[in-house]
């Protein structure tokens, strides 16, 4: 074989997303170590959307399949992770009007465990609504997604001794420091690089591309969609455990589209396709949506008070969200 | 090797093919040509699997044995060793020239996808072996130097090109080529023919083509099947075709 046939040496992880996973480790030290609750609160909420933005890019993004049931595998992590935490004393008080299953009445694991359990029945889930559907065409995808997602609401709304209905968990051990949600968005944001970049990433880049041409190249679409898709399930998971034992409190409807909605912006916001992107848009899309609350409240200038309305944190965002689309729409629509 | 056996390809009304038979031997080269419509990418279609044919059997033997293809998924087609380009150039437009032929060694990976993503040593020599292929594959075809270009930056020779590299990669051992050289001019495409007659040896090919320029068919085409309105009209060597007068009517338009 000739010198010019020989195989580059390869580099995975390219100089910018080193500089990036620098400055964050950096900052998330230093806010771990200094800053106040506030700061944590969001910096705890960034790592965790930092999961959910690249498992929605690795089956929208990379796959291009179009799911929204991410708020109902954050639903099964999160409860998942709440019912094999909470003490047995703490779910005898939880479970007043019904008492608890037997067979979770004196579970208790440790957090590491609890997380991973989250992720893999989110994902046994996934495989479940993902085979039958992937197998026709995932034209449907998006529909049965969202279904699921709203289904899994009205179920756990309703088994009042599984989930405890609609008065939520409570209680659930608060192991949140921001180093969890951080290590976890760490292994994710590593995982995503060198999934993408071996041969099995780029198999589903070629279906996004592609799908004609990558199944007569011998690329079994069913397989590599449905494995995406369990992915992207497993992933959502974890983060919906992370937010259980970063809220300490769950119930049924925090898991509403809207969550699902959010994912989705920090995916287009990032780039599609782009993890490094989906990385700084995770965070500056959550921290601003924290840091615009104060809109939510009466603000007072001293001299005149403005009163509070709400939701108007949510138009503001909007506003920004249309006005960036707007201006970097040729970025948006072409990437990577 | 390839056996098209009886085929007919219904769209609602419209027949694309009828009670269509080929019989294509191993090492051969073998041509497919007729009018605008005529039902011949139809034909690819069904022997890759694209579509399911409305009746008749497509039979593919490499030697191996025998199996009945039609009906089975393109990808299984793929791995039994039938590869294709496409007439309406299908790259995977926004990845590298590279990444398009690596993606095309995947069909016959061994690692699972735990592997790919913590690099075990089992992967990473399959990955550099695949590597190792692609680049070979793109030298092959001139591209060598294009080779972290985005595919759709290409233009549209080297386009063509890239499809049979990618097709390569999969290691064929019947190839189906989609009007290779379309839009390619008379320099060009003997250059072609010469560059198909080095691959067919090398990787030790069957070969079935569609083409327009008839230079291209009769120069390298052993047999020829003639296609109009979805029949078959004729069949035969380069020089019994140029001469068969149904063939001269249906190119020449006579009813
Ligand atoms: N998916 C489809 N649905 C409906 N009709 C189709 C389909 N594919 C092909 N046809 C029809 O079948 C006939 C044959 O088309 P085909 O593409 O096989 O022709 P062709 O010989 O490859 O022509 P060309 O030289 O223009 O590439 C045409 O009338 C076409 O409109
Ligand atoms: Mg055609």
């Amino acid at each position: 074989m000739t010198d010019r046939l020989k195989v580059e040496r390869k580099r995975i992880l390219d100089t910018n997303t080193l500089i990036l996973l620098g400055v964050l480790l950096a900052v998330v030290l230093i806010i771990n170590f200094l800053a106040n609750d506030y700061v944590k609160t969001i910096a705890n909420l960034c790592g965790i959307y930092v999961t959910l933005g690249l498992s929605m890019q690795l089956i929208n993004g990379f796959t291009g399949l179009f799911s929204l049931g991410h708020a109902g595998f954050m639903a099964i992590g999160a409860y998942t992770v709440a019912l094999l935490t909470i003490t047995p004393e703490n779910k005898a008080m939880n479970f007043f009007l019904e008492p608890i299953v037997p067979f979770l009445e004196n579970v208790q694991w440790s957090l590491l465990p609890a997380l991973l359990m989250g992720g893999i029945i989110a994902a046994i889930f996934g495989f479940l609504i993902g085979a039958p559907v992937l197998r026709l065409t995932d034209d449907y995808l998006a529909i049965a997604t969202l279904g699921f997602a709203e289904i899994i609401r009205v179920i756990f709304t309703n088994t009042q001794s599984l989930t405890n209905g609609a008065l939520g968990l409570k209680a659930i051990p608060k192991y949140s420091s921001i180093l969890w949600s951080w290590i976890v968005a760490f292994i994710t944001i590593l995982f995503m690089i060198f999934l993408m970049e071996g041969s099995y990433g780029k198999a589903f880049k070629s279906i996004k591309e592609d799908e004609i041409a990558a199944r007569s190249m011998g690329i079994n679409l069913f397989k590599h969609k449905v494995m995406s898709f369990t992915f992207s399930s497993f992933l959502a998971g974890i983060a919906g455990g992370l937010m259980a034992i970063h809220l300490g409190t769950i119930d049924p409807n925090m898991f509403r589209i809207t969550l699902t909605f959010n994912i989705i912006l920090i995916m287009v916001l990032g780039g599609i396709g782009n993890i490094n992107g989906t990385v700084i848009s995770a965070v500056v899309v959550t921290a601003a949506m924290e840091i615009l609350r104060f809109l939510d409240s009466s603000i007072n200038l001293g001299f005149i008070k403005i009163p509070g309305i709400p939701g108007m944190r949510m138009v503001i965002f909007s506003i920004i969200l249309m006005l960036v689309v707007i201006i970097r729409k040729d970025r948006l629509l072409k990437e990577n | 090797m390839l056996k098209i056996d009886n085929v007919t390809m219904k769209f609602g009304g419209v027949i694309a093919a009828n009670k269509f038979n080929a019989n294509i031997k191993k090492g051969q080269i073998v041509g497919l040509i007729g009018p605008n419509g005529a039902g011949k990418t139809t034909i690819f279609n069904v022997v890759t699997g694209v579509y399911k044919p409305t009746e008749g059997r497509v039979i593919f033997n490499a030697g191996d044995k025998e199996h009945i293809i039609s009906g089975k998924r393109p990808d299984e087609i793929a791995k039994l060793g039938i590869c294709r380009t496409f007439q309406n150039i299908r790259l995977f437009k926004d990845m590298s020239v590279l990444d398009n032929v690596f993606v095309a060694n995947h069909l016959r990976i061994k690692s699972n996808v735990f592997s790919s993503i913590l690099r075990t040593p089992g992967y990473r020599k399959e990955e550099k072996e695949m590597l190792e292929k692609s680049l070979y594959l793109l030298d092959r075809v001139g591209l060598l130097k294009e080779r972290n270009e985005k595919a759709n930056s290409l233009p549209y020779g080297k386009q063509r090109r890239l499809e049979i590299a990618r097709a390569l990669a999969t290691d064929p051992k019947l190839l189906l080529l989609d009007e290779p050289a379309a839009g390619m001019n008379p320099q060009e495409s003997s250059e072609l023919m010469e560059f198909i007659l080095n691959i067919k040896d090398e990787f030790d090919l069957t070969v079935f083509l569609i083409e327009h320029h008839m230079d291209v068919v009769m120069g390298i085409c052993e047999e020829i099947f003639v296609l109009d309105h979805g029949e078959l009209i004729a069949q035969g060597d380069p020089e019994a075709i140029q001469n068969n007068q149904r063939v001269i009517e249906a190119y020449l338009g006579v009813e």
